[in-house]
């Protein structure tokens, strides 16, 4: 039972996919304007990481090795077809707004590099559970990357007014840059700079230290 | 023609893939700690790109579009739904056959680009490049040009942050922000100088 929890949680805190594996992220910056966009995105993400570890452990037995990247590739995309034409039927509007990045998770690769990494190797159900966590890390950064740019940079969450912007007769002067996609980049540097600091053995090895050199004064 | 210059100066500058859509981050991020590799990667990137696209885009329309089928006696079959699986398929072969006629016809480049090829299969730029030229409507010239620039822009930004990285290991960066999280930064800021380019009317 703990060996589960810590398969859903640990991809969360300690070994996020986004901030230490560097995978994802093209979807982690471009969907995070509003908060109900990104959370139907990560909605969509965990679905897909879960199910398709799920069938490809199942299956894992007879994949042949030579072949084995192209079987994924089939199997996820046949996910994402699901989720996109699911999309579609029920929230056209969000679908709009997520224009190509629906079709992108095939190539997000969390997706991929759990399927390689994890489902190759283990059991379903663990695979499975392996799928939710690491699409739950993705969703915890993704959500509060949105939180901070809505909330920040249009004074709404979810479309509630929360802080009135000056414009319809409040008191905050919204910021404009988080709407626009660079803030992104900040936002999760600045993640980044706090987990790492937070937690010091998620810091990567520097392969150039600069010498500090205690400068001698000489009379 | 102008229209289509226009185009390729739109795909490189105002619409980078990298700097505009933040496509292919992934690699943008991993592979960009060397010049000569990020290099290597995007001139890799630019010949699949003018491949893939175009390819897609006949797929699309021989196949896929309502009514496309009417040469086969279909009529209005619609496949679009299939199109996903479609793009990632011909993605994935040409890279594979790519892969295949470098190695026997040019050892040299295979040396050179060998690595990178398999990467490029779930580089979302190469697919985000199709799913593009799918929701614009492109034609087949549109195409092959939007394609051929898509990927120089990509591989444009590439080189520019693998240059401004390697000049960083001189710099003092704070300890929790070595590494990833000064490249997000970096790269934001190239993003924000990038975006001048969006006031450009051509």
């Amino acid at each position: 039972m703990a060996d589960k929890k810590k398969l859903v949680l640990d991809p969360v805190l300690e070994n996020n996919p986004v901030i230490l594996q560097t995978l994802g992220i093209c979807s982690a910056l471009a969907v995070t304007s509003s908060l109900q966009v990104s959370l139907i995105m990560c909605l969509a993400l965990t679905s897909v990481t879960a199910f398709s570890n799920l069938f490809i452990s199942l299956i894992r037995h007879h994949i042949p090795g030579s072949i084995r990247i192209i079987i994924q590739m089939v199997i996820i995309a046949s996910l994402v077809i699901v989720v996109d034409q699911i999309l579609k039927a029920f929230a056209p509007d969000v679908s709009k707004t997520l224009s190509v990045f629906v079709g992108l998770i095939i190539t997000n690769c969390i997706v991929m590099g759990r399927a390689e990494a994890y489902a190759m190797a283990n059991p379903p159900i663990p695979s499975f559970l392996d799928g939710i966590g690491n699409g739950l890390g993705y969703s915890a950064l993704l959500v509060s990357v949105a939180i901070v740019r809505e909330l920040f940079g249009a004074g709404k969450l979810l479309g509630v007014v929360i802080l009135p912007t000056v414009n319809n007769g409040g008191w905050y002067v919204p910021n404009g840059l988080l709407l626009l996609p660079p803030s992104a980049f900040f936002i999760i540097g600045c993640i980044i700079w706090a987990m790492r600091s937070w937690k010091p053995k998620q810091r990567e090895k520097v392969d150039h230290q600069i010498l500090h050199v205690q400068v001698s004064e000489h009379a | 023609m102008e229209a289509l210059i226009s185009l390729f100066v739109k795909s490189i500058f105002i619409e980078n893939m990298a700097l505009s859509f933040f496509l292919g981050m992934c690699t943008f991020l991993a592979v960009s700690k060397k010049v000569s590799t990020a290099m290597g990667l995007g001139i890799a990137v630019v010949v699949v790109q003018a491949v893939t696209v175009p390819a897609n885009n006949i797929i699309v329309n021989a196949f896929l579009k309502p009514g496309a089928m009417s040469w086969l006696g279909f009529g209005e079959t619609d496949l679009m739904f299939l199109g996903l699986i479609c793009y990632i398929g011909v993605i994935a072969a040409i890279v594979q056959i790519l892969e295949m006629a470098l190695d026997k016809f040019f050892p040299a480049l295979y040396n050179a680009l060998g690595v990178f090829l398999p990467l490029i299969t779930v580089n979302c730029a190469i697919m985000g490049g199709s799913l593009f030229m799918v929701e614009r409507d492109y034609g087949f010239a549109e195409s092959v040009v939007y394609g051929f620039g898509s990927g120089a822009g990509w591989a444009l930004a590439i080189v520019a942050l693998a240059g401004l990285r390697e000049k960083m290991k001189y710099s003092d960066v704070p300890p929790g922000l070595r590494g990833l999280g000064i490249t997000f930064i970096t790269a934001g800021l190239m993003a924000m100088a990038f975006m001048s380019f969006s006031g450009v009317q051509l």
